[in-house]
């Protein structure tokens, strides 16, 4: 017997093409799996067999995937004189499950701050949930800049066997952002102790204090879900700037603001007074272990 | 409070007045029973030696100014007024017990063997430090306060406040003391404030 293989339509908006590469580089054993267990029917820049004539005259979707920011602005952006907004209400009348994919289709990502068109905006923001009778559940957002290959995968396996998955407030999947950046970070230590990194690069410090680190605030897993298997910014010595959070881009993203040397911010869920009486007696300890570098 | 504790706070005060004249050394743990009635026996009870007195004793003192200053962080007035109503407490403190500041001035910081283990840095007076702290914070963040580093903005609250409680206990000034408040506080301001302040 033929298993049904689940359609899946990739259309892209206004995006660097970020998250088809993250997507590209994904575990090949894994990436194969997928190919064999769905239909990838339609991406832009894949060769399918199938055009967007094709994919306009589908019934059913199973996953429409959408990458990049969308306008309804046709100087801006268009495709065959559609806008990707008009494209989009059709499309998206087809599907079952709709996926942002990237902080740009989210929420409009670093395209939102082009000045020179305010209609620039993320997915969720111009569909008309209610009418979408074929979804199945609300719009999914995969935050990230790019999404890491395997939430992609992690998101379609879920949904292809168990038909539904747990979103958060910001329409996440829970399952992948319910921690933070800073979990499994391999500078937890200094972070504790209040020892900075030197500059960007080294194996030792955190970079909280001086290189703008976001992780501590920063829904994601990837310091437990590794990227390329092998590495991720905080473990090779570049900060955490936040990509999966709605505020991305943020402006000067690799300091850490302060007003006279206190952080503003501190890690997500704890009282400043609180923090700042724990890392100020925590700085006052010098663990010689600490302050060495780790590979003499 | 248990009584215990209140016992140990009240010792404590008995020990500030004798550490803050005689000086660290020359203040004996019979010296202290003495003061406070109690047999030499009984002190050991609630403070195993002078130093763990020591430490408890500048936590004490330091807290005290903490929580005094957690209230001022914590109201609705901008941190000019903050700063003149901290003042104002500070050198209500130095006239109504001086022993408390003195002690900090004469024990905690020139005697600092004696507090090299178990109060390193911030350890024993981390909760004033966190309250100025919030304080300077606040102030910035609202654009009252001019970016600078944290440890010359702390220095010159405190070395300014603590300078004065010196001179006040070296008696060589000849107003009364709260008479200063308003202009300590205009000098500690005009260093902190940013530009656009006024
Ligand atoms: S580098 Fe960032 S993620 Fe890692 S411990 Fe420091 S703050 Fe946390
Ligand atoms: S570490 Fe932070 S900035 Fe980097 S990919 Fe993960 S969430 Fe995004």
């Amino acid at each position: 017997m033929r298993q049904h293989k689940p359609k899946i339509v990739w259309l892209q908006a206004i995006t660097c093409n970020g998250n088809t590469h993250s997507l590209l580089s994904s575990n090949p054993s894994r990436f194969e799996l997928l190919l064999n267990s769905f239909n990838f029917f339609y991406h832009p820049s894949i060769t399918t067999e199938n055009s967007l004539e094709d994919v306009l005259n589908l019934k059913e979707i199973d996953f429409l995937l959408l990458e990049g920011a969308v306008t309804s602005n046709k100087q801006f952006y268009q495709i065959s004189d559609n806008s990707i907004n008009d494209l989009l209400k059709k499309v998206s009348k087809k599907a079952k499950y709709i996926i942002s994919v990237g902080s740009c289709a989210s929420y409009g990502g670093i395209h939102a701050k082009f000045e020179q068109n305010s209609d620039i905006k993320g997915l969720q923001d111009i569909l008309n949930v209610w009418e979408l009778k074929k979804l199945k559940q609300p719009i999914i957002n995969l935050t990230g800049c790019p999404v890491h290959p395997e939430w992609i995968l992690q998101t379609l396996f879920t949904l292809k066997e168990f038909g539904k998955i747990g979103l958060d407030m910001q329409g996440r999947p829970k399952d992948i952002y319910f921690g933070l950046a800073h979990h499994g970070c391999t500078r937890n230590e200094y972070f504790e102790w209040k020892i900075e990194a030197k500059s960007f690069g080294h194996k030792e410090g955190c970079l909280f204090y001086e290189e703008g680190c976001r992780g501590p605030m920063t829904h994601s897993n990837c310091n437990r879900i590794l990227w390329n298997d092998v590495n991720t910014k905080t473990r090779a010595g570049m900060p955490c700037i936040g990509c999966t959070e709605f505020d991305f881009p943020r402006d000067n993203m690799l300091e850490t603001k302060k007003n006279i040397g206190i952080p503003s911010e501190v890690p997500l869920g704890i009282n400043k007074r609180a923090y700042l009486t724990i890392t100020g007696v925590a700085k006052t300890f010098k663990i010689d272990r600490l302050n060495k570098k780790l590979i003499e | 409070m248990s009584t215990k504790e209140l016992k140990k706070n009240n010792i404590i005060e008995n020990a500030l007045k004798l550490f803050s004249t005689k000086g660290f050394y020359n203040t004996t743990i019979p010296d202290i029973a003495k003061a406070m009635r109690m047999s030499v026996g009984n002190m050991y009870n609630y403070f195993a030696s002078k130093e763990e007195l020591a430490k408890y004793a500048i936590k004490y003192s330091t807290n005290i100014l903490a929580e005094q200053l957690r209230k001022i962080n914590h109201m609705d007035i901008s941190s000019k007024e903050k700063i003149f109503l901290f003042t104002k407490v500070y050198l209500e403190n130095v006239k109504n017990s001086p022993e408390v500041i003195e002690y900090f001035l004469r024990v905690y910081l020139s005697n600092r063997e004696v507090f090299a283990q178990g109060c390193e840095g911030f350890l024993c007076v981390s909760e004033f430090v966190t309250e100025v702290m919030i304080f300077l914070d606040e102030g910035a963040s609202k654009g009252e306060f001019r970016e600078q580093d944290f440890f010359s903005a702390f220095s010159m609250i405190m070395g300014c406040l603590g300078g004065f409680a010196f001179l006040s206990g070296e008696k060589v000034l000849d107003k009364d003391l709260l008479e200063y408040s308003d202009g300590i506080a205009e000098n500690i301001f005009r260093a902190l404030k940013s530009d656009e302040t006024t």
